[in-house]
């Protein structure tokens, strides 16, 4: 098992220019490891991260996009693997941060918590590549070769809580920031 | 009224609004002359999803990539994405385009007085979401696509176009 923060840290060192779509825990803790304009909190509603990210992966081909996904939000939207798989952007990486509980909303264990491979689920959905990680080393030499090669990719994390960060929704859905990334995508 | 709706007339009303991807999922009443001929249309690019929200969601992240898409569904799936488009699109001020089937409403007879349930209360619960939409059911109605699609990247909030008849 793996701290969040840290595998997002050594997301952060290996980061170029990717486009990183966050939520949830991740989103309040990426903006702090790798600030920037290029990331995209403005999902909204829970289970519609993938989705915003696949948006974005089609509407610029020629960028790497990196979405940060939680257990329990994938879960509300499993249909998104099919969705993805099947339309196949080259430029997609889904991340999952799977932690086994809804974090956010109170540490209930998610459904099928332990049991639920989400990388099978990805696997048969149609992803091409799909990864597992647990141990931060694997991860940190992995990285660099898997961020170059052709997606979609999914890489299910297995993680826990590590450092607290500040929570704070207001700046993940912020329609200030929201056009302030759509300004930098635009001239990236 | 009994003139029937083109969808030939759609699509080029669509593709004058600058829409080059569609998010679709099958809807009987539009599936056989507007999601099959898109499908194989070169100006569009169609990505099927599987639930309406998803495509909700997909049509944000094109436009905050710079591009213009139509989300094509059903209104029973525009019912099911209430959370998706009250947060996403009215608070995220997201421009999400829908043209919506309303399948099963009487030609002719407005959606408010159909027998149909569903259809009764969809167009009240835009309102009260502060939602545009639109009526698209005669040959005259479908020049309002075009103006929808472009007021709503213009004030960066949602419309739905509600297909009222099965397009040839």
């Amino acid at each position: 098992m793996m701290k969040r923060d840290e595998c997002l840290k050594v997301l952060a060192r290996h980061r170029k220019d990717e486009v990183v779509a966050a939520v949830w825990k991740a989103a309040h803790e990426w903006i702090h490891i790798s600030p920037g304009d290029l990331n995209y909190t403005f999902v909204g509603a829970m289970g519609q991260g993938a989705s915003h990210a696949l948006g974005l992966a089609l509407a610029r081909p020629d960028k790497r996009i990196i979405v940060l996904d939680g257990d329990g939000s994938l879960l509300m939207n499993l249909g998104c693997l099919v969705t993805i798989a099947n339309i196949a952007p080259r430029n997609f990486i889904h991340c999952l941060c799977e932690n086994g509980i809804y974090e956010t909303n109170g540490g209930v264990a998610i459904p099928g918590a332990g049991r639920v491979s989400f990388s099978g689920l990805a696997r048969e959905a149609g992803y091409p590549r799909v990864y597992e990680f647990s141990f931060l080393a694997d991860w940190e030499r992995d990285l660099g070769r898997i961020l170059n090669e052709d997606g979609p990719i999914f890489i299910d994390l297995k993680v826990e809580a590590g450092e607290d960060y500040p929570e704070n929704f207001r700046r993940l859905y912020s329609i200030e920031h929201r056009e302030a990334f759509r300004r930098a995508l635009k001239n990236a | 009224m009994d003139q029937p709706l083109s969808a030939g007339e759609i699509v080029r009303e669509v593709k004058r609004a600058g829409v080059r991807f569609v998010v679709a999922l099958p809807d009987r009443l539009t599936s056989e002359h507007l999601l099959k001929p898109l499908l194989s249309n070169p100006d569009f690019r169609v990505v099927q999803v599987c639930k309406e929200d998803e495509g909700l969601s997909i049509c944000s992240g094109l436009y905050a990539g710079g591009e213009r898409s139509l989300l094509l569904i059903q209104y029973t799936g525009l019912l099911d994405s209430m959370n998706a488009l009250s947060r996403i699109g009215v608070e995220g001020q997201n421009p999400v385009c829908m043209m919506v089937g309303l399948l099963g409403k009487e030609p002719g007879l407005p959606p408010a007085q159909s027998k149909r349930y569903g259809l009764r209360i969809v167009a009240p619960i835009l309102e009260v979401m502060g939602i545009e939409h639109h009526l698209i059911e005669s040959p005259l109605d479908v020049s309002k696509i075009a103006p929808a699609i472009e007021r709503a990247y213009a004030h960066s909030m949602p419309v739905a176009l509600f297909i009222g008849r099965e397009p040839r």
